[in-house]
């Protein structure tokens, strides 16, 4: 075990391209790692599967958000057009849905685009500015031109010196660990 | 080698034409887009700071102009009876269907897979939202009292009230709000990545704040690309039916009226294929300007700009088609005063316009059949300026010739703006082009993470076959 004082969060290797990285998370996966990311500067294919990752489910929450948006825009024109403020216009009925169904359509979707971002933000939990992972001064070309794995330490098989050097073993470059600054 | 790899192998090495001219790589892309923004405020482009000061000379001279419009009320503009919807509404239409090529690429090209929309997307996002921001200018200063504009929204008030949601007018308040607000949010999904790019690079404290709260610590890593792209999908999912939705409700705003030459069911199509067409116009003029200036023809190339020439051969056609099918259906509809409006329109005292609409918007695009107009930049560059002279015609034609020679011959006038007709809506260009300026400037016009990712090295097989080679 490494020091207990020196407080490790984690540590990233960085490789060289998309396929090492694909081909890394996939044996990271396998020796049962789960606290892992891929860092890499735009999204890359198949690195859900090669992850272990189950779909997101923020579609589900969208079309609760976007069902939530409808409902809320008839009963507003309900209320405001039937109920409340009782006023005949070109002799339709007071609850005219068909002349309704533009507003609806508009909230379902309004409401649905706040539950993708929204929803995206806190499954991702962002925003957050203090991560181990900006500790590293390397770590700034993981939006630029190269790749990274990062396994943090609140992963139940963690120990440093052997993550380090399997890292190290499935090809990781620059090994590091992330120490946050006193 | 299988079958499977040899195709793989294949279409690597032979492949298409490649998106991203002169060889990109990752950081080559990082450079390029991130050096534009970077520069420091005393390098930027002498070009730009023209450019900017005369936009923003006439957006001043447009808010003074609105200064007295609302000190003076709406009789400053030319309207009259019986036109009593003037330029405002014609900017209004106008504004907004150039908003409309933006989530176009932005959201229906992301769902066809098309992957040179990669290129153009985040300068034509930008686009929409200048151009939604223009449009929603003209109802608020055309109602007259801008002041009591919030009474278009349904808030408590004390007087009891609440508006009429059978009004298409109304409609239009809830459409182009959502629309902005959607595409608002759309643009800035996006950006997220690319702010993380910059905020890594900034050398500069200042810099490395701003870019670094916006960013909201975005870290690039997978766990987080799942949900972002999963939004980004859902995002251009309910952005196309939005937009589609967006300018039939502006187009709900003539048709559900009962003067000739509104009240027909071909609007919504017909106003969605021409807000298209008159957006890409709009897209392809700054496109053509920026790669210029900022050297950026390696990634928005001559391929791209004929694709965008193609969209605008098939919308500018489906307008033709619109404008020959409203001539068919007045004879067809048997109705005498659609009849006449139509024929007023092509030899009534409004025929100049509506010849130069024509031209602008059928015969101009018809020349991008020839590939040698396709893939000519002087060309396609006076054509996108014609199409939008002609579209804003096409607007001028619905609104103003079917108002000033309505059921009584008696009150029947003609239309002639004012200064101020004028000088607002010169001015609007001057508050577009402002804005744009500012985003050139300050944040990468190209969608930096999209782009790496159209190139051969995104792709992880690419190594493979690298590695083949090599054994």
């Amino acid at each position: 075990m490494s020091d207990k004082d020196k407080k490790i969060d984690g540590i990233i290797a960085e490789f060289s391209n998309p396929y090492e990285l694909l081909k890394s998370a996939e044996k990271v996966r396998d020796a049962g790692y789960r606290k892992f990311d891929c860092h890499s500067p735009f999204p890359v294919h198949g690195l859900d599967a090669a992850m272990g990752l189950k779909p997101s489910k923020l579609g589900w929450f969208v079309a609760i958000g976007g069902a939530t948006g409808g409902a809320v825009a008839i009963l507003m024109q309900w209320w405001m057009s039937a109920v409340d403020y009782k006023v005949v216009t070109s002799g339709k009925p007071l609850f005219s849905f068909q002349a309704f169904v533009p507003i609806t359509f508009e909230l379902t979707i309004l409401f649905s685009a706040f539950t993708v971002v929204f929803g995206m933000l806190i499954f991702n939990l962002l925003p957050r500015f203090n991560h181990p992972v900006f500790n590293s001064e390397r770590f700034k070309k993981a939006t630029d031109d190269s790749f990274f794995i990062s396994l943090m330490a609140n992963d139940p098989q963690f120990n440093s010196e052997k993550v380090k050097d399997f890292l190290k073993s499935i090809g990781g470059e620059h090994v590091e660990e992330l120490i946050a600054d006193e | 080698m299988s079958t499977v790899d040899d195709n793989t192998t294949k279409s690597i090495a032979s492949g298409c034409k490649p998106l991203i001219a002169g060889n990109p790589t990752f950081s080559s892309i990082t450079q390029r887009i991130t050096e534009i923004v970077e520069l420091e405020v005393k390098k930027t482009p002498k070009a730009w700071f023209i450019a900017f000061s005369i936009t923003s000379t006439m957006t001043m001279i447009m808010s003074a102009m609105i200064g007295w419009l609302l000190w003076e009320g709406t009789g400053v503009w030319g309207l009259q009876n019986p036109a009593g919807w003037g330029w405002a509404i014609v900017n209004f239409v106008f504004w907004v269907g150039i908003g409309h090529a933006g989530t176009l690429i932005s959201a229906i090209l992301f769902l066809f897979r098309q992957k040179w929309r990669t290129s153009i997307n985040r300068f034509a996002e930008a686009m929409t939202i200048f151009a939604v921001i223009c449009a929603g200018m003209f109802p608020g200063i055309h109602v007259g009292r801008a002041w009591v504009a919030y009474w278009m929204f349904p808030l408590p008030n004390q007087m009891s009230m609440w508006p009429n949601f059978r009004s298409p007018l109304l409609w239009d308040v809830f459409a182009v709000g959502t629309y902005f607000t959607v595409s608002c949010l759309f643009w800035y999904v996006g950006l997220i990545p690319d702010l993380a790019t910059l905020r890594d690079r900034a050398t500069n404290k200042i810099r490395k704040i701003i870019y670094g709260i916006f960013s909201l610590g975005w870290r690039g890593g997978n766990r987080q690309w799942q949900h972002y792209e999963k939004a980004y999908l859902i995002l251009a999912g309910i952005a196309t039916p939005l937009v589609l939705s967006v300018h039939t409700v502006v187009s709900f705003d003539f048709a559900v009226g009962v003067v000739p030459g509104w009240h027909t069911t071909i609007f919504p199509p017909y106003f969605v294929a021409g807000a298209i067409f008159s957006g890409f116009a709009m897209v392809m003029t700054l496109a053509v300007i920026a790669r210029k200036i900022y050297n950026l023809e390696d990634f928005i190339t001559l391929n791209h700009l004929e694709c965008m020439n193609k969209i605008m051969l098939v919308t500018g056609t489906m307008v033709g088609y619109a404008y020959a099918c409203e001539f068919f259906i007045a004879w067809y509809g048997g109705n005498i005063y659609e009849q006449s409006i139509f024929i007023n329109r092509a030899k009534g005292p409004y025929s100049w316009a509506y010849w130069t609409m024509v031209t602008c918007n059928v015969i101009v695009p018809q020349l991008f059949w020839f590939k040698k107009f396709r893939r000519n930049v002087p060309w396609m560059f006076v054509a996108s300026i014609l199409i939008n002279v002609g579209m804003w015609f096409e607007r001028f034609v619905i609104t103003v010739t079917s108002l000033s020679q309505d059921f009584l011959p008696s009150s029947w006038d003609y239309f002639v703006p004012t200064i101020f007709d004028i000088g607002i809506f010169i001015g609007s260009f001057g508050l577009f082009l402002t804005l744009f300026l500012l985003f050139l400037r300050f944040l990468p016009m190209i969608a930096i993470a999209e782009v790496k990712g159209v190139i051969p090295q995104a792709d992880p097989h690419y190594y493979e076959h690298h590695d083949e080679e090599k054994h």
